[in-house]
């Protein structure tokens, strides 16, 4: 009632114009807060340090935020449907152990096969899906709170790792694995190039798609999507399989970058994770939401851990800082709400 | 004569430079019922708030028995005796009706202790005062959504303020609650209190009501007593031209069925539901809170848990146990509360216009942009919605034209038979005499509306026959020339 618009629809010549320019400012608005912090960090840490704009320094920043960039687009899937996913630190540690058992080089010695490094992702990206969907059979079809599923997801996974791993790294991936993490095409390391395409996908599917405008609805308003005849256990449980998938993704950079999997990597991700999409402007309500900015969410933490380091800032207060930026973002976010 | 309650002049508001309320002018005498009237965006909600101290005016004076007041604050409002009951509920429903009642203002002994004993004794005082037959002790989660609304009256008027803002306080109610809350208003004039009412049922306002200010367009028009002024008046005054007749009914029921069922069971213990709805009809279902209505239309349209007896939809028997099977049968619901689930408010005109018909607006999983855009136009035109472009985000539209986006969402489907549950919930009067339009030339065109509604006069006018609901079972039958108000109520109590 109270806030309604009294405008009649706009009709005659020059309208067309004015009107998709007003439609675009309000998402651009939205996105700029954001990217804006990060270019003032980025201008910034340019002045004080001129290590900062450095081709290699530019490169470390993007690999080192490629993990956590992935890790969050795939969280921009499941917080737009108003779920959380916990587990997606333990995914990576869990896909890490599962694919890089596929290829150390004592197996890849015995099978001997020059597929083994396919083969290993093959492996590593059913089992993160895998773990995914159990994740999103739980929350979609037998409605267990997301929160509560992925928690257990979290100790469960971890603990297969263990049992998996025998508690052990697996050491010495074959070159062939390990240049996921550490190769490069045409200069480009792979994580940046895995990092850059995960994000024109997501962004394509969340736009361009069906599937996409379903996120949205579920995310939005669940009980008028079923309503209106929108598959929405289907479209739930498609975005913890999508998380996972992801998740996979990442704990497979993160072996072939360690050169052996760690069953204790990936610890805490999940709030990193989180952290980049909530910088980035998703509504944890849901229905809200874009992978540009979780991927501007996720540029700001990797720029600031970067100069933080530079500056020499102990990795203690680092935390301290980030903390203080999550909180900082989603109070900006909401000031500005209010103003419109 | 007798000092004003409250005496409001020249208020004026503007939000980002659009002026929201030019001249808003309202006085309030002791023991009176006022109607505030007026369509959306008259400036009503804007002048209310800013009476409770919600919104600052930008210019005016306010006089409080005579004394001139600003309110920085809800609180200071209250404390200057004036008490609002709001539309939307907020009760915590794991706490007790009286708790809730109560709720900061608890009566406490040593170390804070919660004397539930007396609080439970003034509740219930509270609550028999006003013959609400609601206990005290009961939890909020138990009630229905009827008596939570009379809870949050008790509440509003627990805090014994002079002046009490009503807004929309019906909507939630069945016919029986609502008469119990006329006699609570009753009660309250006699203590001399000064109520001021604001609703778009003009039944209503001319029932309880002894004054009227009608606001438009931001500004004051005209007062006056209630007796000195007639429906098509008051009509005219609020819509701002003359509206010959308040409902649209042009249709012709056919002969043909095009949908019945046969010993329907629902969810809440509907059970043995016989009818039919012809080519061409309205039918209303009509009954009281509780009776069974909005179950039926969840089972008709697949999302009920309970699924026994028969559904045939021209000719066919056909099994609907999803939305989506009942939108392949030609079938459309627009639900009792569009907040709930009729909108994605998160989401923007074309979005939610599109909603239920992604799948012919894209290529396999490839959304066509222009298609949605097209669609969304077609209904923004065809049915009138007033929205300054169709990616404006939802939120930001009047009732009557959220009500629209909905129907239009629904029309994309080509649907055959309407369902509508209460379509002109907080509609203004001009856009609920547009959805009437729209309810008439559906039905001429061969199709079919089941509607259900709490207005009599919207069952009068608009319908056909009505099938009437008591405890969840068909009480009765009425064609168009048995239709009275009186007989519905028989029925239906």
């Amino acid at each position: 009632m109270e806030k309604q618009i009294e405008a009649a629809t706009p009709a005659g010549t020059g309208t067309e114009q004015s009107r998709s320019i007003t439609t675009r400012i309000g998402p651009l608005a939205q996105r700029y807060g954001i990217l804006i912090a990060l270019i003032l960090l980025c201008v910034v840490l340019a002045a004080v340090n001129e290590n900062f704009l450095s081709q290699r320094n530019i490169i470390n920043v993007l690999r080192q935020t490629s993990i956590n960039g992935i890790l969050a687009i795939g969280m921009t899937f499941v917080i737009l449907t108003r779920g959380i996913d916990l587990s997606v630190g333990s995914v990576v540690a869990l896909v890490g152990v599962v694919s890089a058992s596929f290829a150390t080089t004592s197996t890849a010695g015995v099978i001997g096969s020059p597929y083994m490094p396919l083969i290993a992702v093959v492996m590593g990206l059913a089992t993160g899906t895998a773990v995914g969907a159990v994740s999103g059979t739980m929350v979609a079809r037998f409605s267990v709170p997301a929160f509560v599923a992925t928690l257990g997801m979290l100790s469960a996974a971890r603990g297969l790792t263990l049992i998996y791993s025998g508690g052990r790294p697996v050491p010495a991936l074959t070159d062939g694995y390990r240049w996921i993490g550490t190769g490069d095409i045409a200069g480009i390391p792979v994580p940046i190039i895995l990092f850059g395409l995960v994000f024109v996908l997501a962004h394509f599917v969340l736009t361009q798609t069906r599937f996409g405008r379903h996120v949205y609805a579920v995310g939005g308003n669940p009980h008028a999507a079923k309503v209106s005849g929108l598959p929405v256990r289907r479209i739930r449980f498609a975005v913890y399989a999508i998380s996972g998938a992801l998740a996979g993704v990442a704990g497979m950079i993160l072996a072939g970058r360690t050169g052996s999997a760690l069953p204790q990597a990936g610890v805490a991700y999940e709030l990193d994770a989180i952290a980049a999409v909530v910088i980035g402007g998703t509504s944890l309500a849901g229905g809200i939401g874009r992978v540009s900015g979780t991927v501007i969410g996720a540029l700001l933490i990797g720029v600031m851990n970067n100069g933080l380091d530079l500056m020499g800032v102990e990795s203690y207060y680092q935390q301290v800082i980030k903390g203080g930026l999550i909180v900082a973002a989603v109070l900006l976010d909401r000031s500005r709400k209010s103003e419109d | 004569m007798e000092q004003p309650l409250l005496e409001a002049t020249g208020f004026r508001k503007s939000f980002g430079g659009v002026p929201a309320l030019r001249d808003g002018r309202f006085v309030l005498h002791p023991g009176s019922v006022h109607a505030l009237c007026g369509g959306n965006g008259a400036g009503k909600s804007t002048f209310l708030k800013i009476l409770m101290g919600i919104h600052h005016r930008d210019a005016g004076t306010l006089l409080r028995d005579g004394k001139p007041m600003t309110f920085e604050s809800p609180s200071q409002a209250l404390a200057n005796g004036i008490s609002i009951i709001e539309q939307e509920l907020s009760p915590v429903p794991a706490m007790t009706v009286a708790e809730n009642i109560y709720l900061g203002r608890e009566p406490v002994g040593l170390f804070g202790r919660v004397r539930f004993g007396d609080l439970n004794h003034m509740a219930q005082e509270l609550l028999d005062g006003f013959h609400f037959g609601i206990r005290a002790d009961s939890l909020m989660m138990d009630l229905t959504v009827a008596q939570v609304q009379l809870v949050e009256i008790a509440k509003a008027l627990s805090y014994d303020a002079e002046i009490i803002i009503m807004d929309e306080p019906t909507s939630a109610l069945g016919e029986a609650e609502a008469d119990q809350l006329f006699a609570a208003i009753k009660t309250l004039t006699a203590r001399g209190k000064g109520v001021i009412y604001v609703s778009h049922r003009l039944s209503e306002i001319f029932s309880i009501c002894d004054s009227y200010t009608v606001f438009r367009d931001g500004a004051f028009v005209e007062t006056g007593a209630m007796d000195t002024i007639d429906k098509d008046r008051l009509i005219h005054l609020v819509v701002g031209r003359p509206l010959t007749e308040e409902f649209v009914k042009e249709n012709e029921p056919g002969g043909e069925e095009m949908l019945s069922v046969r010993n329907l069971s629902a969810d809440h213990g509907v059970r043995d539901v016989n009818f039919a709805v012809r080519r061409g009809e309205i039918l209303a279902l009509y009954g009281l809170m509780g009776s069974g209505r909005t179950e039926i239309f969840d089972r008709l349209f697949g999302l009920s848990d309970t699924a026994g007896g028969e559904i045939v939809i021209e000719g066919t028997a056909t099994r609907i146990d999803t939305p989506n099977q009942a939108i392949a049968a030609g079938l459309a619901y627009v639900t009792e509360d569009r907040k709930h689930s009729g909108l994605v408010l998160t989401g923007d005109v074309r979005d939610n216009l599109c909603l239920a018909t992604l799948d012919r607006v894209s290529s396999g999983q490839l959304m066509r942009v222009g298609a949605e855009r097209d669609a969304a136009q077609r209904m923004i035109e065809t049915l009138n919605i007033k929205t300054a472009s169709d990616k404006l985000s939802v939120s930001n539209l009047s009732g009557g034209n959220q009500q629209k986006v909905v129907l239009g969402k629904w029309f994309l489907t080509e649907p055959r038979i309407l369902l509508l549950d209460e379509p002109t919930r907080g509609v203004d009067v001009g856009a609920k005499r547009e959805i009437y339009r729209v309810m008439s030339d559906f039905t001429r065109a061969g199709g079919a509306v089941i509607m259900i509604s709490s207005e009599t006069d919207e069952v009068l006018g608009m319908a056909d026959r009505a099938v009437v609901m008591r405890d969840g079972r068909v009480a009765g039958e009425l064609q168009r020339a048995e239709l009275s108000a009186e007989r519905l109520l028989h029925l239906a109590a």
